[in-house]
Order: C-alpha cells, then sequence, then structure tokens
C-alpha cells in the first residue's frame, strides 16, 4: 500500500512514548537491567503446594499453608486439642524438621535441608517426569513450576522410587484440576421481572475449527435427552454452510433453529431473536452458535463482545463456553484469556480428547484463569459429549 | 509477552562482558533458554532435544566464542538452524505431465481443509489453471454444503455427486467417497479441467477406519500432491498426527492454517524435522485470498518470539488508509513539514491496529524500552489526542504560534496540565525534525546503527545516542530486493512458481500474491526507496 507506513510509526513512537533519544537512553538502561534479572530463568516462583495433599505421616501440620521458599515461615498456631493430645510419632519428626526447613526462604535453611534430605531420584527420573508433562501440552512453565515444588516435597517426604514420586505428580495435578469444582452447565434460566422463567442462555465461543456448531448440535440433543426445550440460535453467518451444518443438527432432535436468511448478517441480530425466541415460546435453554475467531483479531473479539452485549438485553447469559481443541498447545492460554476478557468465559469444552492429544493446555488454563473443563467432547458420534472427569483426565495425562 | 528470545539470551549473557571466553555453562544456559522458548512455541519435545542438541553443538565451535557479541551469535546460529530446517527443501507444487493434475488434501477435523481447498482453487485459477474441487468429505454435516460454497465465491466448480451427511447418517462411514474422489477425477478429464482439488473428511491419526479410508483415496486417484493441513496452534499433538498421516496417505507437503493467529507455531518446525516433508504454503485468512507460500525466515523469527516488523507493516497496510497514506507520503516527497494534523490522522489510524502494547512490542530492538512499554499506558494515546483536538486548526499548522495563554487554554480544554503540552510540543518538534531530515534524504539522525539483540534490524529512535554492545553487520537477505516494486514482483513469480511454474506470471498484475504490486510505479514510492537510509531499513521499506 504504501511505503511510508513504518515510517509513521517510527514518529507516533517517538511522540507517544516518550521522548527523544536523548531522554530515553539513560532511563532504559537502568531498569533495563533490574527487568533482565526479573526475567532470568525460570523456577523463582514456585506454585503453592496445595493442603489438600498432605502425606501420611505430616498429619498434624495438615493446616499449614504451603510451603513456598520465597516467603518468611508464617507463625503456624496450633489449634489447641480440646482433650488428650496423640503425640506424633517420632518417625515424622524429621520430616517435619525437613517442611520447616523447606519452607524458610534463609539460605541456612536450604542448606540445612540439603544436608539432612537426599535426593533419591537420578536426573533421569525428573527428566522423565518433565516430559511426560510437556508431552501432555502442559507447558515449559507450568511443568518447571509443578516439579519444583514436587522436588521439595520429595526432599521434605523423603521418598526413594519413581513410582511414587509420580503418584505425587498425579496428586499435585488432580489438586489442580480439582475435582470438587462444580462442573455442571447452567441450563435453568433466571425468572425475569415479570415473574416468568427466562431461558438459560447458553454462549458457545472458540477460535475457528475446534468443533464449536458440533458441540452445540450434541448439547442440543443432551438437553433433548434430558427432556428440556430447546431453540438453536446460528450467530456462525460467516462460515459457508455453517447455519446449515447446525439446523442439521437441530432437525435431527426436533429442535428449531433461528438463522438469518443470508450469510454474512449480523451476528448479534441472530443471536438477539434466537434469545427472543426462545423466551417467547418459553423454551429453557438456547444454545448459540458462533462464528470462529481468533483471538487476535481485534475486530472479531468486538463483534462478540456485541453478541454478549445484545443477548443481555433479552436475558442474562447462564453460561458461556470456550470451546479448546485438544491438540492446542501453549496457544490456548491466550485464547482463553482474550475469549475470557471479551465473553467472560465460564466454562470449557475440551473436544476430539478421542485422539492422541492429551489437552494439557487446560491445567494451564485453570490454573491461570480458574476457568474449569466442564465438557468433553469424545468423537464424531452424536452423543459423544460427556461430563469431564477430573481422575480420568489427569490419568490420561500421565499415562 | 515481552520475552523474546533475544531478551532472554542478553541477559543470560549479561555478566559474560569482558571475558573472552564462553565457558560449558554459559553454553548450557544458551541451550536451555533456548529449549524453553521453543518449548513455549509449541515445538515437540523430542524435536527441541535434537534441535537443541545440534545447537549446542555449534555454539561450543569457535563462531561463537569468537564473536564479538556471543548473545548475537548464538540468536544468529539459531535462526539459521530454523531456516535450514524450515525452508529446506522448498518445492513447487508439481504438476502432472499429462493433465489432470490430481491433489488431495488430508488432515485432522478443524485444520481448515474445505477453506484451504477454495483457496488452493482461487490460487490456481489465477494461475490460468482449471481446477476442479471434488467433495469426498461425506463425514461432516454440511461439508459438501460448505464446499459447494466456497467453491462458488472462488468461481471454480465443483464436483459433488454425494450430498454428504445430512444428519440422518450415523455409522462409521458415509457414502463411498473413495468412489466419489475416482469419479471426479474422471469427470475432469472428461471436461478437461487440468487439476483436480479432493477435499476429503478430517481423521484422527488414530481411527483405522477413516485413515485406510484415507490411504483407498489416494490409491483410488493417484495424486500428484497429497498436502497435509496442519492448524499453526497445534501442541505437542503435531508429532503422532504427522507421522500417523505419513504412515497413511504419505503426504508430500504440508500446508500451514490459521497463521493470521497469534500461535507461534512451532508445529511447523516438528513437522517438518520429523517428517521431512517441505511446508509449502501458509494460509494466513478468512478470505479466499488470505493464502501464501510459506515463507521459512518469517516463520523462524516468529517461533523465536523476535519482533517481526514485516507482520506488523503487514496489519498496519491492512488497516491504514490507503488515501491518507499516499497524502501522507506526497507530503513528504514535497518537503512539506509534517504538522500536528497529520499526526493526530496518524494517530487514529494507529489505533485501529489495536493495542499499541503489542504493536509496539513487535518492533525489534524494543528490548531496552520493554520496562517502559510495560508502563505504557493506552490511555495516553486519547490524551494526547485531546490535546491536539484541543488546538485550533492554525495551531496545529504552526505550533510555533502556540504561546503562554494558548498553552494555558489548550490545557483547560483537554482536560490536561499545561507541563502535558509542553512535553508533547517538544516530542513533536523534534518528530518533526526528524522528518525533515528524512525529507531531505538525511537518513535518520542519532541512528549508527541498529538496536542490539536483532542483528540485521533497524534501530529505533532512541536506541542509540551511544551505539550499546557490538553490531553484528546488517546482512542483505539474499535474493530479495529493496525496491519495492520489484520485491513484489518476484513476490508474485514465486507464488507463480509454487503453484507450478506459472502459466501466466506476467498476466497477473492484480493477482492475489501481487498485492500492492502495481502501486510500485508510483513517482513518490520510489523516490523514497532510493532514499539514502542506514543499511537494514530495506527490509522495512520492502514491506512485503
Amino acid at each position: 500500500m504504501n511505503d511510508l507506513l513504518w515510517l509513521w510509526i517510527l514518529l507516533g513512537v517517538v511522540v507517544l512514548v516518550g521522548g527523544g533519544a536523548a531522554l530515553l537512553v539513560p532511563r532504559s538502561r537502568r531498569r533495563g537491567t533490574t527487568t533482565r534479572d526479573e526475567s532470568a530463568p525460570t523456577g523463582t516462583a514456585p506454585p503453592s503446594v496445595p493442603d489438600a495433599v498432605v502425606a501420611p505421616g505430616t498429619a498434624a501440620p495438615g493446616t499449614v499453608p504451603p510451603s513456598t521458599p520465597g516467603m518468611a515461615v508464617p507463625d503456624v498456631v496450633e489449634p489447641e486439642a480440646p482433650a488428650l493430645e496423640t503425640p506424633e510419632p517420632a518417625a515424622g519428626r524429621m520430616v517435619r524438621l525437613r517442611d520447616r526447613l523447606a519452607r524458610s526462604g534463609s539460605p541456612l535453611g536450604a542448606r540445612l535441608l540439603s544436608v539432612l534430605s537426599r535426593d533419591h531420584l537420578t536426573e533421569d527420573d525428573w527428566d522423565e517426569l518433565e516430559e511426560t508433562l510437556l508431552l501432555a501440552d502442559i507447558g515449559a512453565g507450568p511443568a518447571g513450576e509443578l516439579l519444583d515444588a514436587l522436588r521439595t516435597r520429595v526432599r521434605v517426604l523423603g521418598v526413594r522410587d519413581a513410582a511414587s514420586v509420580r503418584a505425587l505428580l498425579r496428586e499435585e495435578l488432580l489438586a489442580i484440576v480439582d475435582p470438587s469444582l462444580d462442573r455442571a452447565v447452567t441450563t435453568t434460566g433466571p425468572v425475569g421481572e415479570d415473574g416468568a422463567r427466562l431461558p438459560a442462555v447458553v454462549l458457545v465461543v472458540g477460535v475457528n475449527g475446534t468443533g464449536k456448531t458440533t458441540t452445540v448440535g450434541k448439547l442440543a440433543r443432551v438437553l433433548v435427552a434430558q427432556d428440556r426445550t430447546v431453540v438453536l440460535g446460528a450467530a456462525d453467518t460467516f462460515r459457508a454452510a455453517a447455519a446449515d451444518q447446525l439446523q442439521t443438527w437441530g432437525s435431527r432432535v426436533g429442535v428449531q433453529t433461528v438463522r438469518s436468511d443470508r450469510d454474512g448478517a449480523d451476528p448479534a441480530a441472530v443471536a438477539f431473536d434466537a434469545v427472543k425466541k426462545g423466551r417467547a415460546d418459553g423454551t429453557d435453554v438456547v444454545l448459540v452458535d458462533t462464528a470462529g475467531r481468533l483471538q487476535n483479531k481485534a475486530g472479531l473479539m468486538d463483534e462478540l463482545g456485541k453478541i454478549t452485549r445484545v443477548i443481555t438485553r433479552e436475558a442474562p447469559l447462564a453460561e458461556v463456553l470456550l470451546v479448546l481443541d485438544a491438540t492446542t498447545g501453549q496457544n490456548g492460554l491466550n485464547q482463553a484469556r482474550v475469549f475470557g476478557e471479551v465473553a467472560g468465559v465460564t466454562g470449557i469444552v475440551l473436544t476430539k480428547l478421542d485422539g492422541t492429544a492429551k489437552g494439557g493446555i487446560v491445567v494451564a488454563v485453570q490454573r491461570e484463569l480458574g476457568v474449569p473443563v466442564k465438557l468433553v467432547g469424545l468423537g464424531e458420534g452424536p452423543d459423544d459429549l460427556a461430563p469431564f472427569d477430573a481422575e480420568q483426565f489427569v490419568d490420561g495425562l500421565l499415562g | 509477552m515481552f520475552n523474546s528470545l533475544s531478551d532472554r539470551l542478553t541477559s543470560t549473557f549479561k555478566n559474560l562482558r569482558g571475558r573472552g571466553r564462553l565457558s560449558e555453562a554459559d553454553i548450557d544456559a544458551t541451550v536451555r533458554e533456548i529449549r524453553r522458548a521453543l518449548l513455549d512455541a509449541d515445538v515437540a519435545v523430542p524435536v527441541v532435544r535434537q534441535f537443541t542438541a545440534s545447537v549446542r553443538e555449534r555454539a561450543l565451535s569457535a563462531e561463537v566464542s569468537g564473536a564479538l557479541n556471543p548473545a548475537q551469535q548464538v540468536v544468529k546460529i539459531v535462526n539459521d538452524e530454523l531456516v535450514g530446517i524450515l525452508g529446506g527443501e522448498t518445492r513447487a507444487l508439481q504438476l502432472a505431465k499429462t493433465p489432470p493434475t490430481v491433489i488431495m488434501l488430508a488432515g485432522l477435523q478443524g485444520a481448515g481443509k474445505t477453506t484451504l481447498a477454495g483457496k488452493l482453487g482461487l490460487a490456481l485459477k489465477e494461475q490460468g489453471h482449471t481446477p476442479l474441487l471434488v467433495a469426498a468429505d461425506l463425514q461432516r454435516p454440511n461439508a459438501v454444503t460448505q464446499l459447494s460454497v466456497v467453491a462458488e465465491r472462488a468461481g471454480v466448480p465443483v464436483f459433488a455427486p454425494h450430498p454428504g451427511n445430512q444428519g440422518m447418517e450415523t455409522d462409521a462411514v458415509i457414502g463411498d467417497p473413495v468412489g466419489v474422489a475416482r469419479q471426479g477425477v474422471a469427470e475432469a478429464r472428461a471436461k478437461q479441467h487440468d487439476v483436480v482439488i479432493v477435499d476429503t473428511a478430517g481423521r484422527l491419526g488414530v481411527d483405522q477406519v477413516l485413515m485406510q479410508q484415507a490411504a483407498d483415496i489416494r490409491d483410488a486417484v493417484t495424486p500428484d500432491e497429497v498436502l497435509f493441513v496442519i492448524d499453526a496452534m497445534i501442541g505437542q499433538d503435531a508429532v503422532a498426527t504427522a507421522q500417523a498421516f505419513l504412515a497413511g496417505v504419505d503426504f508430500t507437503g504440508v500446508v500451514l492454517s490459521k497463521l493470521d493467529g497469534d500461535a507461534r507455531g512451532g508445529a511447523a518446525l516438528s513437522v517438518a524435522t520429523v517428517t521431512g516433508r517441505p511446508i509449502m504454503f501458509a494460509s494466513t485468512g478468512e478470505k479466499l485470498t488470505d493464502f501464501e507460500v510459506f515463507h521459512p525466515d518469517r516463520m523462524a523469527s516468529r517461533i523465536l518470539d523476535m519482533g517481526d516488523v514485516l507482520t506488523l507493516i503487514e496489519q498496519a497496510e491492512r488497516a491504514f488508509d490507503a488515501g491518507e497514506a499516499e497524502k501522507m507520503a506526497a507530503k513528504v516527497a514535497s518537503g512539506e513539514d509534517f504538522t500536528l494534523s497529520d499526526f493526530l490522522v496518524q494517530m487514529q489510524q494507529m489505533k485501529k491496529l489495536g493495542s499499541m502494547k503489542k504493536m509496539l512490542g513487535m518492533l525489534p530492538g524494543m528490548a531496552q524500552m520493554r520496562d517502559q512499554l510495560e508502563n505504557f499506558d493506552e490511555r495516553e494515546v486519547d490524551r494526547v489526542q485531546a490535546i491536539i483536538q484541543s488546538m485550533t486548526p492554525a495551531e496545529r499548522d504552526n505550533p510555533k504560534i502556540i504561546n503562554g495563554s494558548r498553552r494555558a487554554r489548550i490545557a483547560r480544554g483537554s482536560g490536561q496540565t499545561t507541563s502535558a503540552v509542553n512535553g508533547l510540543l517538544d516530542r513533536f518538534t523534534q518528530a518533526q525534525k526528524m522528518m525533515r531530515q528524512m525529507g531531505k534524504g538525511g537518513g535518520l539522525p542519532g541512528m549508527p546503527g541498529g538496536m542490539p539483540g536483532m542483528p540485521g534490524m533497524p534501530g529505533m529512535p532512541g536506541g542509540g545516542k551511544k551505539s550499546r554492545g557490538k553490531q553484528a553487520p546488517a546482512k542483505a537477505k539474499k535474493g530479495k530486493s529493496g525496491n519495492p516494486a520489484k520485491r513484489a514482483q518476484q513476490e508474485r513469480e514465486a507464488m507463480a512458481k509454487a503453484l507450478g511454474g506459472g502459466v501466466a506470471p506476467s498476466s497477473a498484475p492484480g493477482s492475489a500474491f501481487g498485492m500492492g504490486g502495481a502501486k510500485g510505479a508510483q513517482p513518490t514510492e520510489q523516490d523514497l526507496a532510493n532514499l539514502e537510509l542506514p543499511a537494514g531499513f530495506d527490509k522495512l521499506l520492502g514491506g512485503r
């Protein structure tokens, strides 16, 4: 188009980012050094060890907050036992001491710990564990942090064989995935101002080709099987034949699909119409399928923002499901973050788990953003949509 | 996000200054950083291991320890190795000696095969071929309809005898895709289409039934090219999938799709390393024209998360208003002064590009300003805009007339302090001075060299009052012209070549792949291209 663009940008930078060369250089140099230090190698911020996984033998300090070597030792107030105290077995005391040492941030504590405990595992064992995590797409950062925490625990507990370390790792992962989390998809709408029950609006979002339309189709089948009335909204007005694909899914189970009569219509309008129809008909659930959009396309994300805004005029969003492909790598975190900001994602549907991909990125997503996986897609069959099972998933990651 | 490999390597090497040699430990630290960068880019673990081993070997050799700036030297080695693997065997689409040429597309579900069929059809059509799309994806509901619509948009005929899955079928295999593919080729022969593009259903590597079906389709139509379409966002599974498809359909080339996303696309490296098959095309958007020849060098910097000026420029080209840009160009060429109102327009255009922070982060050598960028308030743009908008047109054209009381008025009008107004005016005067010098063809002042961390890339103003560290000499990209018009021409030819020799390369000045090429003829732009700019600017000027 024009070759002056770079020049424009250049000037913009000068004027905006604060000034001429002379001003910048000394400052940036000084500060540059500090950031570099911070960005230096991994593992300076170990993750918390969740309380849920206190190993046998350390019964008493079970309520002690997670060990973080970077922090000062908190003063732990032992709860007063009401009656008789059972003293700890002598064998557990060493573990306790090491535990305290591990948590003391001082170099002396660290040194003492290394004297008192030995790492019985070889580097190969650790590498193997790390590789398992990396191969499952958990990501280099989270994998490193998980293993650092695990190393400390292994030292504290004096675990000797790789198999039990693996079991510990499973516990840690399970604690992150948190099986106790509520993973039900909300399908009961709130009661409106006029006393009538509003439909529960479920908006399905995601990048291209993750299986949004298929997920909506499968979800409609699940809901129909539970005797709930459903309306589908084909707000994917962009991709060729997307609305047809959705309508096909709907017609199989006798569910109506609201769609525009032409391609390229305003998706927000279609979504609005669908919710309006759902409200007028008194249906239980309105499922809105949206077009796939890459999270770095500002225009498309704005469009999604508009869809959510417009829908909430008619009925509040009960659920915003982000469809993530299990094959997705580290970009999945970006996707979850951006879609979360724009549409307020409340749950994740992990699709294509029937392949060889493990979908470990959702661990990072849940860890960073707290958004749980609610459903998993297990194949091309119409009823291959299942609730998420944390234990199975973690076993899959390590398996 | 602001932790590119070159930054991290620079920090690894920062204690090194003064010492002559790199120790083993230094190299280990470096390799660790490279490994981390690759893993973050989703390069598969076995590939990372292999890759770092070879980088390590080279890093231990004399070329690094003898280099003036080891960090840069290592980055360069990594970059070279990456480009070597990614672009090792680029080759053109093989066309059959006796038409029709059969191209088969295969890949996972949702990789973008059907869309790619349309893009490939359109590209081939523009090269003077007469492609026929064959709908052999009978599995996914309405995939056939989608292909028909895509074909219609591309203006390419489609062969779809079977309606495909209409939603009623629940069998594992629907219809007879093998038969459809075979008939499609026969149809093409009868109707004298010289290229047949067979769109197949998405399938998983572990699905024995469907993989066998794909192999059957392959055997039935004996394709000249089997293109494996893979999503740039794919993670560690890339290797397993690629191997399964290699075993199943023995693909001959790879297409990387969804490269317009912000995934770093390590899959490209994984697939290229594991299978040894070349990556031929990249699909970069939802429009049918968003399809290009794969650029190994750009992909390398992307995987390493180095600033990507080319991507930035492409985004800018998309967002900027052509008319305004031309006006601007004319203005600079005629030696007129850059005024505040020009700046206002420019800023509004820049806002369209999205987050300023992200954009600035893409500029190479921004490492030094990174923390300032981190603190940069996006609303600063709005504030500056408010200040300018509080000026009268006369003031905008000639900021010199702004005296004390005018300053006070502007500050009041924009809700800013007088010192903010002063600051803006000061910075603007500097920018104006720079612009003037550039208009005269004197190059950018105060820029003796590029910024460290990116060999061969231009520096930013503010980067090099004192040149920091030693600069690697800017190396000229071989085979690419600095002249934009020529570059565009080369690009077009590359596409034509990649599509199999190009039936009519010269007849496509407005072809999808020579975007903007015709504009290179404008005199103003030519003048600019001839400006004496510091080495390395040719890349920026070249635009693409």
